[in-house]
């Protein structure tokens, strides 16, 4: 388990050893949605937001 | 053997199949669509075959045709993904291949639409041609409801909002069956039961399972030849159980999500997947 702080309110997130890079994750303390961006370093931007065209 | 997995955004459905691909002894490539530009006529990516999985459609749908042009197998075909990702095109595929499915009447006006909806009869069910996870489907329950639905879309909606897709509303016995396809094989299938008209599981519906009767693999099997040709693909068919018809095929989802129907049916859906996507590079490449 790493720590990175939250772009979004500067808490701190718990990103699992096995994230990949594009994994959401949501900061515990704003709900916030992160993507881990990079893996060495750790690193976290807000995650896109839901587009219209998003699904499955 | 080089397998892709386009994906910007890593669900848990991503993550399952990252990790069948290396039990089955495969390191699969994550490629994000973010990060590509492709020269047109002279893009060669570097994999065997795609696995296409990104959240958006149509960043998916036109990935697919760049791959495609390299010659490079995708999963989902572009022909097939392109069916799916559009409801209008399901349902005169459908139609052709003589698969049950709702009725269905598509409008190009408001005026237009209003006569469909009186013709359907209430309730109707109001749907954009494109889209999913149960957003902006509208249940009419009376002409002030069309009228407003339409003068709503009308005003706020997008070109793609002006085209009316409109269905009857079929009384399903709370609930619906989402049926998971491998090539033309219905592998396995859940309930999605919920007290709201809308069930997926992305709106609260909950899965358990439904086991595969013949009537479901028959169906399946055929509106997975529907919308691709006949050659099948990886396919979410979600079905309707009609009280007086029995089964009728509501949509076909090319790029299924499907962490919840795992334990409920006890199928290994990304191992599944994973085989499927080696099996048609193994016959391509």
């Amino acid at each position: 388990m790493v720590r990175c702080e939250c772009v979004e309110c500067g808490g701190d997130v718990q990103v699992p050893g096995d994230a990949m890079q594009g994994e959401i994750l949501t900061c515990p303390d704003c709900g916030v949605e992160l993507e881990v961006t990079s893996l060495n370093p750790v690193q976290v931007e807000l995650a896109p937001m839901v587009m219209e065209d998003w699904g499955e | 053997m080089r397998v892709g997995i386009l994906c910007s955004r890593v669900r848990v459905e991503e993550k399952l199949l990252f990790d069948a691909f290396e039990a089955l002894g495969i390191a699969a490539e994550r490629l994000d669509e973010r990060e590509i530009a492709a020269r047109v006529g002279r893009y060669q990516p570097e994999v065997d075959v795609l696995l296409e999985r990104s959240v958006s459609t149509s960043a998916g749908l036109v990935a697919v045709q760049l791959f495609e042009a390299g010659g490079i197998p995708t999963i989902n075909s572009y022909a097939t993904s392109s069916v799916c990702a559009d409801k209008i095109r399901t349902s005169l595929a459908l139609a052709v291949a003589g698969v049950p499915q709702p009725e269905t009447e598509i409008a190009f006006s408001p005026e237009a639409a209003l006569e469909s909806i009186e013709r359907l009869g209430y309730p109707v069910v109001m749907k954009p041609p494109t889209g999913s996870w149960g957003r902006l489907l509208a249940r009419i329950n009376d002409r002030d409801a069309a009228e407003a639905i339409i003068e709503h879309k009308e005003t706020l909606g997008g070109v793609n909002h002006h085209i009316y897709y409109l269905q009857e509303y079929v009384a399903k016995p709370g609930r619906d069956i989402r049926a998971f396809v491998i090539g033309t094989d219905a592998i396995c299938a859940i309930y999605r039961n919920s007290p709201h008209w809308i069930t997926n599981t992305a709106r609260g519906g909950q899965a358990a399972n439904c086991p595969i009767t013949d009537d479901i693999a028959d169906i399946c099997a055929r509106a997975a030849r529907a919308v691709s040709g006949g050659q099948g693909g990886v396919l979410a068919i979600d079905l309707l159980e009609a009280p007086d018809r029995g089964l009728l095929v509501c949509e076909v989802n090319h790029t299924m999500e499907f962490r919840n129907s795992i334990a409920p049916t006890g199928v290994n859906i990304p191992e599944r997947v994973a085989q499927y996507t080696l099996a048609v590079a193994g016959e391509r490449v």
